[in-house]
């Protein structure tokens, strides 16, 4: 049996390198892949306390984020693809008509 | 499946039902006839909004799996997002025309936010909050995007997403740390299990934290606000004048029921970083706002401003002694705000022109001889902000102070008052453009923006007359507590 440490532990990992990626790559699609990871991070962490709390509450969550995470991902692409059409890039730094 | 969940969610699952409704039939609705979408959207948010008010004499309560709560507070946000939402429809149906997007879509994907933000106001555990926060944000990124082609809609669109994501993120991994700590999702187990079980003291204040990160970059908190300028300058006006005032009246009424319902007693913990959320969201808001000079972007910082102040409310969250000034103050400043801040962007959207301009201080100039009526309004809206008396701002801000002194926090009221005497400058500024400077600004024909001005322009005025009944309703409005 793994202790529950090790799973919080990865976890965090996960976590982190999604925050870290979302702040310093520039790809969109790179960022939305950090996102994926942090919100995974989160479902990790769900199902090792599930299984540590012999809860089925931890698990029932971990549905409902993927529903929810595959919706993110239906609308994220379609925004992508829209502006991959008028700019043929995807790259956050070139975000740039709108500035104060 | 029992009685007391259908009875509390009710009125967002008729507003629900009728979004997919309206879908449907808006197939059948032709593209130059949809005023008509329009009109169905608004019956609907109206009859959600009757079904609301005729629960206003049921008890609190929550259902058997503690998911949902129904008590004033709940009730009295939930009048309030219906109420922006319909002004939501009366901002857009003229400016979509206008800007040829006029796309059924627009009025459904609306009533599926505000049913997001019903479900906030009334949910009672963390990974409800959740779902509600992920089913008002989704159809908010499509709609900051609806203006395509346009690059700035676009890139609005996809910065909003990105950001918004990432909040989503914080909070999801908040509410696994806080689930770990505790075994509990629902707000009144936290708060039980809080007292009596021992619970890991890092990882629940972690979790803590990074929950309260994730609904500071929704309500856009300094230091996490750096998107609020840009996707509320890219978005069409409407969809922004919406998200300004409701996702932001969503925020914090989900912040303010999860501090005061679940973690009261960690208030020690929580009450400094809150102050300095609030004490920066002021200072960073109202500075950021005067070197602007599109009305948007300023209005975009007056917002982020205004969430400092509305930050200041949550501050003394645990002293149960002030408890019931916490939420009225918090819920009256709300009501000011959204009257205050939907007038404006009705203004503002008014005053936009086809292809996106018509937004710099300068198209202001001379709207108090071309357009009196809609220069009046607009005084009110920007002496109300500024919380000149005679105007809900004034009594708003008025509550708050009395409740951060009374909660002991006076540097945080003094803070805030040197805030709103700089905040004059900016607002007072666009006043000295509509009267004092010679210009010939053209206004679109759009009666219903001019109605919703001059209407909320009224009710801020007038119900400055009466705040007590408008206090009274706010305080007896109360939250229920575990």
């Amino acid at each position: 049996m793994i202790p529950l440490a090790y799973y919080i532990a990865l976890s965090a990992v996960m976590f982190t390198l999604g925050v870290v990626g979302v702040i310093l790559r520039r790809n969109a699609l790179v960022v939305f892949m950090s996102l994926e990871l942090m919100f995974n991070a989160a479902n990790l962490a769900f199902m090792a306390f599930a299984s540590y709390y012999q809860a089925l509450s931890g698990q029932m969550f971990v549905i409902f984020v993927m529903a929810v995470a595959a919706a993110e991902v239906a609308v994220g692409l379609a925004l992508m693809v829209a502006i991959f059409k008028a700019k043929k890039a995807v790259d956050v730094d070139e975000m740039s008509s709108l500035k104060g | 499946m029992n009685s007391d969940l259908l009875t509390i969610l009710l009125p967002t699952l008729a507003l629900t039902g009728w979004a997919l409704l309206l879908l449907l039939v808006d197939l059948w609705i032709p593209r130059e006839h949809k005023g008509i979408t329009a009109v169905l959207a608004a019956a609907g948010l109206a009859a959600a909004l009757g079904l609301t008010l005729s629960q206003g004499r049921l008890p609190a309560m929550t259902d058997s799996t503690v998911m949902v709560i129904s008590d004033g507070y709940a009730l009295f946000l939930d009048v309030l997002f219906l109420a922006s939402g319909l002004a939501g429809v009366a901002l857009a149906h003229e400016y979509l025309k206008r800007a040829n997007i006029a796309n059924g879509e627009y009025y459904a994907l609306l009533l599926f936010s505000v049913a997001g933000m019903m479900l906030m106001a009334h949910a009672y555990n963390l990974i409800l909050i959740f779902l509600a926060l992920e089913l008002l944000s989704i159809p908010l990124y499509i709609l900051s995007g609806i203006n395509r082609p346009r690059l700035e809609s676009e890139e609005s669109a996809l910065k909003y997403f990105l950001l918004g994501a990432f909040s989503s993120g914080f909070v999801l991994y908040g509410t696994a740390l806080i689930y770990g700590a505790t075994a509990r999702t629902d707000l009144p187990g936290i708060f039980a299990a809080l007292q009596s079980a021992p619970v890991n003291p890092v990882i629940f204040i972690l979790g803590a934290v990074l929950l309260l990160v994730g609904l500071a970059y929704k309500v856009s908190a300094v230091p996490f606000h750096m998107w609020t300028p840009d996707v509320y300058e890219g978005a069409p006006t409407p969809v922004t004048g919406f998200m300004a005032v409701a996702v932001k009246a969503a925020g914090f009424a989900v912040l303010g029921r999860i501090l005061m319902a679940a973690f009261p007693t960690v208030g020690k913990d929580l009450t400094p970083i809150l102050w300095a959320l609030a004490a920066l969201t002021m200072l960073v808001g109202n500075l950021a706002a005067i070197t602007q000079k599109s009305i948007k972007r300023m209005l975009a910082y007056s917002s982020i401003a205004h969430a400092g102040y509305l930050l200041m409310a949550l501050v003394p969250f645990s002293n149960r002694l002030v408890n019931s000034d916490v939420q009225a103050s918090l819920l009256f400043y709300l009501v000011a705000y959204a009257l205050t801040g939907l007038g404006a962007w009705a203004v503002v959207t008014a005053l936009e022109k086809q292809n996106g301009d018509g937004l710099k201080l300068e198209d202001y100039a001379g709207l108090g001889k071309s357009h009196p009526w809609l220069a009046l309004a607009m005084t009110v809206f920007m002496l109300s902000f500024t919380g000149i008396p005679l105007t809900l701002g004034f009594w708003g801000k008025f509550y708050l102070f009395r409740t951060a002194i009374e909660g002991g926090f006076t540097l945080l009221a003094v803070i805030g008052v040197v805030t709103s005497l700089i905040s004059a400058y900016y607002y007072l500024r666009v006043l000295m453009y509509m009267y004092m400077r010679a210009g010939s600004p053209s206004v679109e024909r759009a009666p219903w923006l001019q109605v919703t001005a001059v209407a909320a322009a009224l009710a801020v005025v007038l119900i400055s007359f009466i705040p007590n009944v408008l206090l009274n309703l706010a305080g007896n409005s109360l939250l229920l507590l575990p």
